[in-house]
C-alpha cells in the first residue's frame, strides 16, 4: 500500500481527500488526512457573526461530518516535516511515512507579530474577525457599541480573503444605521495599500463606494505599534489614528511547522510553482489554499480551483508523467456591499477585476464588479453550496478552474497584453 | 515610455519613474534617482539597495518589509529612517527595479 498524505483538514485538503479518494485505487492507496482541530469551519461565515445575521452553528461542524468516507483521518498536531526521508513527525513521537505528501495548513492570524496588539484590550477594544474565537468576541463587543471611532484596519498584506475588510466595513455602516449608531459613529478605513484595493478598476470603483458611505480611509499606514493607553495605532513614519474600537487583521503567518521544517518563506508559505502547484524544493510535495507563495488571492474560491488542477497533476505525477495541468490564479470573489447587496470579482495572474457578466456573456445572470441583489443572494446561497457541493469534491456548474475572458469588459489594452 | 539623461545615462522608466530596463543602471544612476527622492545615499543605504538587488536577482520579485526584516537582517526602523514615506517603493526605484505589486 502507498500513502497519500494531507496535512489540514480545511477547505483545500477536505476538497482534495474528497476527490482523491474518488480516483485512487482504495487498494493501492491509503489516505492520510492530519489535523488537529475538532471542528471544520465555514470560514467566510465569520465575517457575517458580529452583526447577526450568522450565528455560531451556521459556520462550524464537525469533522465527522465533513471528512468523507474512506479516509485515514487522524486528529493531531504536526511537530514537522521531514522532507528527506518522506516522512511527518507528530507531537507524541508517531512517524507517517508518506509516497506523496500536500501541505493544506493555511494561514492564520497572528497579532503578536505587531507590538503592543496583544495587550490587556485585546478582545476587549482591539479585535479581528479571522477566527472563530475572534468573531464571537466582536459580536459581544458590538452589543454594547453606543457610538465613538471605529477603526478597520489591515496590517500588512498578504492576507486571506482581501476583500473581507472592506465587507465588514460595508456591513458595519449598514447595521450601524439600522441600530441608530451611524450618526454616533465615525467610521475610518486603515489600510497599508496605496487604495482601497490592490487592482486599479476595482480600487476605484470601491473608493467611490466608501466614499459614499462616508467613510474615510488612511492609506500608505505601515503599523509599528499599537499603544494601548493611548488608544491609537502608530506607523513607523510616527502617524497615528486614534480608536475607541479597533477591528484589525493581523499579520498572515504559514504554520509554524513550516518553519520547523524548513520549508517556509519569511512568512511561513511555501515556496510553490504557481502553476503546477509542486513544491519547488521537493517533487512529492504539493502545496495548496493559503499556504502556498502563490500570486493570486488567499481564498476558498482559489483552493476550490486550484483542487482540479491539483487533483490532475497528483495522477499525473503518481503515473510517472509531466505535471500538465496548470493553474491560472483564478479567483472569484463576494464583496457585501451592505443592505442585502453585493459585488462579485473574477480575476487571475494576468486579467485584473473589470465589470461585465458572470459566469455566462450577456445572459450573466451575476454582474461583475456591480452591486446587486442577485450577488448577495449568490454569496448568501454559497454556504449550502460550501456544505454539500464544494467539501464533497463535486464540480460547480459552468464554474472552472479556467478563468472565462468572456462576460468581461475588457479594456482594448490589456486584451492584447493578455494574448 | 518616458527617457531621460541621468548621471549622463539615458534611462527609458515607466510613467511613476521606475526604469524599465535594468542594464540602464549603474551606481551613478542611483545617487542620481535618490537625490530625485532628496536622499544622499549612504553605506546604510547601499546595504539595502545591494540585499534587493541580490535577492532580485534571485527571485525576480522585489522583497516585502519581512523579507528585509528576516533575510536581509535590516529593521523596519532602519528603513524608515534611510527612506522615509514608503521605503520599500523608493528603494526599489533607486536600485532600478519595478515598482513592488502588492499582493491581491
Amino acid at each position: 500500500m502507498k500513502t497519500l498524505l494531507i496535512l489540514g483538514a480545511g477547505t483545500a485538503g477536505t476538497i482534495m481527500a474528497s476527490t482523491l479518494r474518488n480516483k485512487l485505487p482504495k487498494g493501492e492507496w491509503t489516505i492520510t488526512l492530519v489535523d488537529r482541530a475538532p471542528d471544520h469551519y465555514y470560514q467566510p461565515g465569520y465575517l457575517f457573526m458580529p452583526f447577526g445575521i450568522y450565528t455560531e452553528n451556521d459556520v462550524r461542524r464537525p469533522m465527522t461530518r465533513t471528512v468523507p468516507r474512506g479516509i485515514d483521518y487522524r486528529e493531531a498536531d504536526v511537530d514537522r516535516i521531514d522532507a528527506a526521508a518522506n516522512r511527518v513527525l507528530l507531537p507524541d513521537g508517531t512517524e507517517v511515512p508518506y509516497d506523496v505528501l500536500i501541505i493544506a495548513t493555511g494561514v492564520h492570524p497572528a497579532p503578536e507579530q505587531v507590538e503592543g496588539m496583544v495587550n490587556g484590550d485585546w478582545r476587549k477594544n482591539v479585535h479581528e474577525f479571522y477566527t472563530f474565537e475572534g468573531a464571537k468576541a466582536l459580536t459581544e463587543r458590538l452589543k454594547s457599541w453606543q457610538g465613538g471611532r471605529l477603526v478597520v484596519h489591515i496590517c500588512e498584506m498578504p492576507i486571506k480573503c482581501p476583500v473581507a475588510p472592506l465587507e465588514f466595513t460595508f456591513l458595519a455602516d449598514a447595521w450601524l444605521q439600522e441600530k441608530g449608531l451611524r450618526e454616533k459613529t465615525e467610521i475610518v478605513y486603515v489600510t497599508p495599500m496605496s487604495g482601497a484595493f490592490t487592482k486599479p478598476v476595482a480600487s476605484g470603483i470601491l473608493t467611490r463606494l466608501l466614499d459614499e458611505k462616508r467613510i474615510s480611509v488612511v492609506h500608505d499606514f505601515a503599523i509599528a505599534r499599537v499603544d494601548a493607553e493611548k488608544k491609537s495605532i502608530v506607523s513607523w513614519d510616527e502617524k497615528e489614528v486614534p480608536y475607541d474600537l479597533l477591528v484589525t487583521v493581523p499579520p498572515n503567518m504559514g504554520a509554524e511547522m513550516i518553519d520547523r521544517s524548513g520549508l517556509g518563506d519569511e512568512l511561513n508559505y511555501v515556496p510553490t510553482d504557481k502553476h503546477t502547484l509542486q513544491c519547488k524544493a521537493h517533487a512529492n510535495i504539493f502545496v495548496i489554499g493559503d499556504a502556498t507563495d502563490c500570486p493570486t488571492s488567499k481564498a476558498g474560491s482559489v483552493a476550490h480551483f486550484e483542487s482540479e488542477v491539483l487533483t490532475e497533476n497528483i495522477l499525473h505525477f503518481i503515473a510517472g508523467q509531466p505535471l500538465r495541468s496548470r493553474f491560472d490564479g483564478h479567483a472569484n470573489c463576494f464583496i457585501e456591499s451592505g443592505h442585502g447587496k453585493a459585488f462579485l470579482l473574477d480575476f487571475n495572474y494576468d486579467q485584473e477585476p473589470v465589470t461585465g457578466t458572470f459566469p455566462l456573456p450577456a445572459l450573466g445572470p451575476m454582474r461583475l464588479l456591480a452591486e446587486s441583489r442577485l450577488n448577495h443572494l449568490g454569496k448568501m446561497a454559497f454556504r449550502w453550496v460550501y456544505w454539500n457541493i464544494l467539501l464533497p469534491g463535486w464540480p460547480i456548474p459552468l464554474v472552472g478552474h479556467k478563468m472565462s475572458l468572456r462576460g468581461k469588459n475588457i479594456p482594448p489594452k490589456e486584451i492584447k497584453a493578455a494574448a | 515610455m518616458p527617457t531621460k539623461t541621468l548621471a549622463g545615462t539615458p534611462v527609458d522608466t515607466d510613467d511613476e519613474g521606475y526604469l524599465v530596463n535594468h542594464s540602464q543602471w549603474n551606481k551613478d544612476v542611483a545617487a542620481a534617482l535618490a537625490a530625485e527622492e532628496g536622499i544622499t545615499l549612504t553605506d546604510g543605504h547601499w546595504k539595502v539597495l545591494d540585499f534587493i538587488d541580490t535577492d532580485f536577482k534571485e527571485r525576480s520579485v522585489v522583497p516585502g518589509m519581512r523579507r528585509l526584516n528576516k533575510v536581509g537582517n535590516i529593521p523596519t526602523k532602519d528603513l524608515y529612517a534611510l527612506f522615509p514615506d514608503g521605503p520599500i517603493k523608493k528603494a526599489a526605484r533607486i536600485s532600478g527595479y519595478p515598482k513592488p505589486v502588492s499582493c491581491v
